[in-house]
């Protein structure tokens, strides 16, 4: 993800730049009280082993490996603020001590790892909390899903900022399908792990768990409306699955066609994603690229589905399992 | 990644690049990296001006350029995202060896391999001459806010110690034969990683408190020994800067013209 150099032009890079100072501003101002008490030395280490964690490469099938962005665990485990300036120092010192991110891409590379990550994986993990039973499970679970969707949000990130500031001419359907189908794949690898690791923090210290502060207070389940907004998430989920589909299916000539008539295709573009996964899906695509689009807009849809199902059939598993042991919870 | 890692990139040497005060070379770095990313595609020139000039810093540093090079891997997975370009761009296409090639994509990935390539042998050139203390003193002299500074400064000290611990987990796992390679068995490795967190933690704690033991008191005392920066340095300092703006103008101004 670390992108380099001239990646993407000039505006974008401090447009975005300009985003990640703003929220990296927020963050510390909403974080100076933590950071007073005694939090650097905490956070710094943290930082270290963020960094660490982004070193552990996970398997994502036979032969491919993927590694943690780690940017919705910090989150989960030290609080959105925390979580955001840790892997914002963690990006800086890549690009500054370990060359790795461009030092000029340091807005877009910020903006993606840190700030999307963090913040909309932070969201993400309140919305489940929200549906799910107080209990230690579902901090887990909820961790699982915003592991998952920071690493899609990010990929949608990069997508937009490739809408406006890209430096070669690969139409925004293209990048958007290829960029947000793998991240896909790669987003269950971050969200397994950050889910595991949060369950293995949460059974040894689960003080330390800044988004289960709330478990300790012994606080009742909460029910109501759930059900309806699972139902609604997952009506979301189907329409932007086919809108997608539909997208990358529907006779891509015509939409590079619109690309370059809107002017789309005037202003550079150009492209960034250093996953080998993508290196290898987009190698498949080189063959025919209309086939190539299909396949991508069908199996990132079949994927959506495959996944939104089983969260979904999860959660609702959990909840009826829950609503004996949360019981249990109490009376002990 | 062994141990000596956080300092793998620097390399010990005393040359006047390496004297330079941190915040120099890094608003230098900066400056000469930003000249590269808006220089026009199509003046491939105007990137072989800045490839000399940036050659003569690394010279003037004595960096190996093997060293170098070797080093540059880093930027090696874009450079194959820039090999794909010409085939997925849109727009005109010639044929090369029967392969028809998208013009643009060609532009596109000439684009990004030079100036990746360009950036990180800057970076690279930042991280090989200045120690990693020095550069976060520069950081905090060009006023970035001392949070990140501070927070980056414990970082790179506990980084060693906890890659270490990365490693003898792994070693632990491995040579009790588990050598996961699919995604259902992830969860030693999560285990471990979740265990790492509460070590580091603790280790957080126990710092803090032994920093405390010592009269911390929310920030680092300044190096007692920070020499002044003399002209002669700027000027040297803003030499490749310069450099790249001169030729990053001309270049503009002869792909505006052609």
């Amino acid at each position: 993800m670390h992108a380099p150099d001239g990646f993407l032009d000039a505006p974008t890079a401090i447009a975005t730049g300009v985003l990640s100072a703003g929220a990296v501003g927020v963050a510390i101002r909403q974080s100076r009280q933590e950071l007073e008490d005694r939090q650097v030395p905490l956070a710094g280490v943290t930082a270290a082993f963020i960094f660490a964690a982004q070193m552990v490469n996970f398997p994502v099938a036979a032969g491919t490996t993927g590694h943690l962005i780690g940017g919705a665990l910090a989150a989960v485990l030290l609080g959105p603020w925390m979580g955001l300036l840790v892997v914002t120092v963690v990006v800086l010192v890549q690009a500054l001590v370990f060359a790795d991110g461009g030092l000029t891409a340091l807005g877009y590379n910020v903006f993606n790892m840190a700030v999307v990550t963090s913040l909309g994986g932070w969201a993400v993990f309140r919305l489940v909390r929200r549906v799910l039973p107080a209990s230690p499970r579902s901090v887990t679970v909820a961790a699982g899903v915003a592991g998952f969707a920071s690493v899609v949000l990010s990929a949608v990130a990069f997508s937009l900022q490739w809408l406006f500031g890209a430096t070669v001419a690969v139409p925004f359907d293209r990048v958007f399908t290829a960029m947000v189908g793998i991240h896909a794949i790669i987003g269950i690898g971050e969200g397994v792990i950050t889910a595991l690791t949060v369950a293995a923090v949460l059974a040894a210290r689960p003080d330390l768990v800044t988004g289960a502060r709330d478990l300790g207070r012994g606080a009742a389940p909460r029910r109501r409306g759930s059900r309806r907004f699972v139902l609604a998430g997952l009506a979301v989920a189907l329409v932007v699955a086919v809108g997608v589909a539909q997208f990358a299916v529907d006779d891509p000539d015509g939409l590079e066609r619109v690309a370059e008539d809107t002017g789309f295709a005037e202003a550079e573009r150009d492209h960034r994603f250093g996953d080998s996964v993508f290196a290898d899906y987009a190698t498949t695509g080189v063959a025919s690229e209309p086939v190539s689009l299909a396949i991508a807009g069908t199996a990132g849809t079949l994927l959506t589905l495959a996944i939104g199902g089983g969260l979904f059939l999860a959660l609702r598993d959990r909840r009826r399992g829950h609503e004996v042991s949360s019981d249990s919870n109490v009376a002990s | 990644m062994g141990a000596g890692h956080a300092h793998a990139l620097y390399v010990h040497e005393h040359s006047p690049v390496h004297r330079l005060p941190p915040e120099v070379k890094i608003a230098a770095a900066f400056t000469f990296v930003a000249c590269v990313a808006v220089t026009p595609r199509e003046a491939v020139w105007a990137f072989a001006i800045h490839a000399v000039a940036l050659a003569g810093v690394v010279r003037l540093a004595r960096v190996p350029v093997r060293f170098l090079l070797t080093r540059m891997v880093v930027v090696v997975p874009f450079l194959g995202v820039a090999v794909l370009l010409p085939f997925v761009a849109v727009g005109d296409r010639i044929e090369v060896v029967g392969i028809p090639l998208a013009v643009e994509g060609l532009w596109g990935a000439w684009n990004v391999v030079a100036k990746a390539g360009l950036g990180a042998a800057t970076s690279l050139t930042l991280a090989a001459t200045t120690e990693v203390p020095l550069l976060l003193r520069g950081l905090e002299r060009l006023r970035v806010p001392s949070v990140l500074t501070q927070i980056a400064a414990f970082m790179v000290r506990y980084l060693e110690v906890v890659v270490g611990e990365v490693q003898r987990q792994r070693i632990a796992m491995t040579a009790r034969g588990y050598d996961p390679r699919w995604l259902w068995q992830v969860r030693p490795i999560a285990t471990s990683a979740g265990a790492l967190f509460i070590r580091s933690y603790e280790r957080g704690e126990r710092v803090h408190a032994a920093m405390l033991a010592r009269g911390y008191a929310g920030a680092m005392p300044p190096p007692l020994d920070e020499p002044r920066t003399t002209t002669r340095q700027r000027l040297l300092a803003a030499t490749l800067p310069l450099v790249g703006l001169v030729t990053t103008t001309a270049a503009m101004l002869w792909s505006r013209g052609t």
